[in-house]
């Protein structure tokens, strides 16, 4: 079977968007938390995520968002449970560099590679990123 | 009656352009629209012709150039029933409200009294009377609004009370296209002593204008959503309310002396308001764009809006898979969503096949807040469209899915 077999990808993105996972928000202090409000679309959504000794314990959002926000965020936060900071990084960066349409192993990134020609069309860039942009924020904070 | 297929042609935007490969449709009227060639070619003619400043140098040039700027402002004060010294030219509607906020109401507002709006306010006209409100410790409120998004006269006379200075309004709301009773309303405001701002920017370019006969205090547009180009827009105050007003830019061709203690004399209005050196070529466009609209006759533009946005609705209600929000406004504005897919989504669907609609808040969020919906999209007809073009988009519309939209990142 291809990996990256359209119909395939396209339920991924359906499935996420129609029932996504961890939309929720918690009142928990020991979440981090940013609030990504787009200035030139809709979205507007809030991230939460549990740090606990280096380990990504939990990670929730909630708010207006589109098709590829919703499911690209939904599908992030199901990715990095469990791993750890060094390890999400290591995603981040691969998410990235796939967005930009570079040549790289997908593997790692499961039902991520979803996206993986959302690039085509670049002004929906940022809605591919809003989540993950967000992670990394919240790790760059719990770092200081 | 208008004949679209001979205006198409004044169009080169009209001409056979494509988008993604289809034929351009242009449904985006409501955030700027395309210009006739007698408007670019008055732009292009200022620069190929006369090109100098005007109220400048005592050489021929400059006088033409001058006495074509104060014809135009003629040109203006006729198309929306004023005297010409009412007519001020500024950057566009944004500027235009900023004025009012900032010249009128940091002026002549105190502690408790009251900004009354709507909550189907642009944010253009209602963050400058935030400031303004924040300055002068006046208190904005509002008007609250029918659940289906209407102003009602019923609404503004209890939102109405003695404390109230100003009543500010779009005179048709650039989310959901309903036109605001503005005649009877500036009639209730007067009876408390309020003024009456009308944002215009959704009405002048659509249907007649006559301040005079609406008697309201200030109205504000922008020359390019009515076939002007952009970075002109027009304030109209009631001279009394501009000779009263401040300034919000100082400098050359405002003050008619100065010393060097500080005394300035200023000119009268509108030249007061008008520092520094104008988009001379995009008012010399605006003239030509009012002379255009006046030919067809705002009547029919109206009529002729109307009808196809009417048009566009019988052909669309009966899709259970769409909704749209506002079927009794007059207007050519259809507001709606395809249940079940995010409006950008949908406008991202749409575009890629060839047609530009707008999906958003449109400036507009706390209207939002107000219907519970939080986008929508948002198709703005304008006179130059045709019934062949809502049949291709109502094909577009009658098969659109969410797999559709999705399919497109593939």
């Amino acid at each position: 079977m291809n990996m990256l077999d359209p119909m395939i990808l396209r339920q991924i993105i359906m499935d996420h968007y129609q029932y996504p996972r961890n939309k929720r928000l918690v009142d928990d202090e020991h979440y981090h938390m940013v609030h990504m409000a787009s200035e030139s679309c809709i979205d507007d959504i809030k991230v939460q995520v549990n740090i606990e000794d280096g380990i990504i314990k939990d990670m929730c959002f909630d708010g207006i968002a589109c098709t590829i926000s919703t499911a690209s965020t939904s599908i992030l936060t199901d990715l990095v449970k469990g791993k750890t900071i060094e390890e999400a990084k290591e995603l981040i960066s691969l998410y990235m560099d796939m967005i930009m349409l570079k040549e790289v192993n997908l593997e790692p990134l499961e039902e991520a590679i979803a996206f993986h020609q959302v690039g085509k069309q670049a002004n929906r860039i940022k809605c591919a990123t809003i989540g993950w942009n967000a992670l990394s924020q919240i790790i760059e904070e719990s770092e200081e | 009656m208008l004949d679209v297929n001979h205006i198409r042609k004044d169009f080169p935007m009209l001409s056979g352009k494509k988008m993604q490969g289809f034929p351009l449709i242009y449904f985006d009227n409501a955030a700027t629209t395309f210009k006739p060639q007698s408007v670019i070619d008055a732009v292009v003619s200022y620069y190929t012709d006369q090109s100098v400043n005007i109220h400048r140098g005592d050489y021929d040039l400059s006088y033409q150039v001058s006495q074509a700027y104060e014809d135009a402002r003629e040109t203006v004060a006729k198309f929306i029933r004023c005297k010409s010294e009412e007519v001020i030219f500024t950057s566009g509607a944004s500027a235009s409200l900023n004025l009012v906020a900032y010249g009128w109401g940091k002026k002549h507002l105190k502690e408790n009294d009251v900004i009354l709006t709507t909550e189907a306010e642009h944010a253009s006209n209602i963050l400058p009377w935030f400031d303004t409100a924040k300055t002068t410790k006046a208190l904005i409120e509002y008007i609250p609004l029918e659940t289906d998004g209407q102003l009602t006269l019923e609404n503004i006379r209890k939102a109405m009370h003695s404390r109230v200075k100003v009543v500010t309004l779009p005179h048709i709301s650039n989310v959901l296209g309903y036109i605001a009773p503005i005649k009877e309303i500036a009639k209730v405001a007067h009876e408390y002593g309020a003024i009456l701002v009308v944002d215009g920017a959704q009405s002048v370019p659509h249907i007649p204008t006559d301040v005079t006969d609406w008697d309201v205090d200030f109205l504000s547009f922008s020359g390019h959503k009515m076939c002007a180009p952009t970075g002109i827009g027009v304030l109209y105050g009631k001279l009394d309310l501009l000779k009263a007003m401040d300034p919000v830019t100082l400098g050359g061709g405002s003050n008619a002396r100065f010393d060097v203690t500080g005394n300035i004399i200023m000119k009268n209005p509108p030249f007061k308001f008008e520092s520094g050196t104008p988009a001379i070529e995009a008012l010399f466009g605006l003239k030509a764009a009012i002379d255009y609209l006046s030919n067809i006759g705002m009547e029919e533009i109206m009529n002729y809006e109307h009808e196809l946005k009417q048009y566009l609705v019988s052909k669309i209600q009966s899709f259970s898979h769409i909704t749209v929000y506002n079927k009794e406004a007059l207007t050519g504005i259809v507001t709606f969503n395809a249940n079940g897919i995010f409006a950008q989504d949908a406008a991202t669907y749409i575009s890629s096949r060839g047609i530009a609609v707008r999906s958003g808040h449109h400036c507009a969020k706390i209207l939002m807040d107000e219907m519970g919906t939080t986008e929508t999209l948002r198709a703005s007809l304008y006179f130059y469209n045709t019934k062949e073009e809502i049949d291709a988009f109502v094909e577009v519309l009658r098969d659109i899915t969410l797999e559709k939209c999705v399919d497109l990142f593939f």
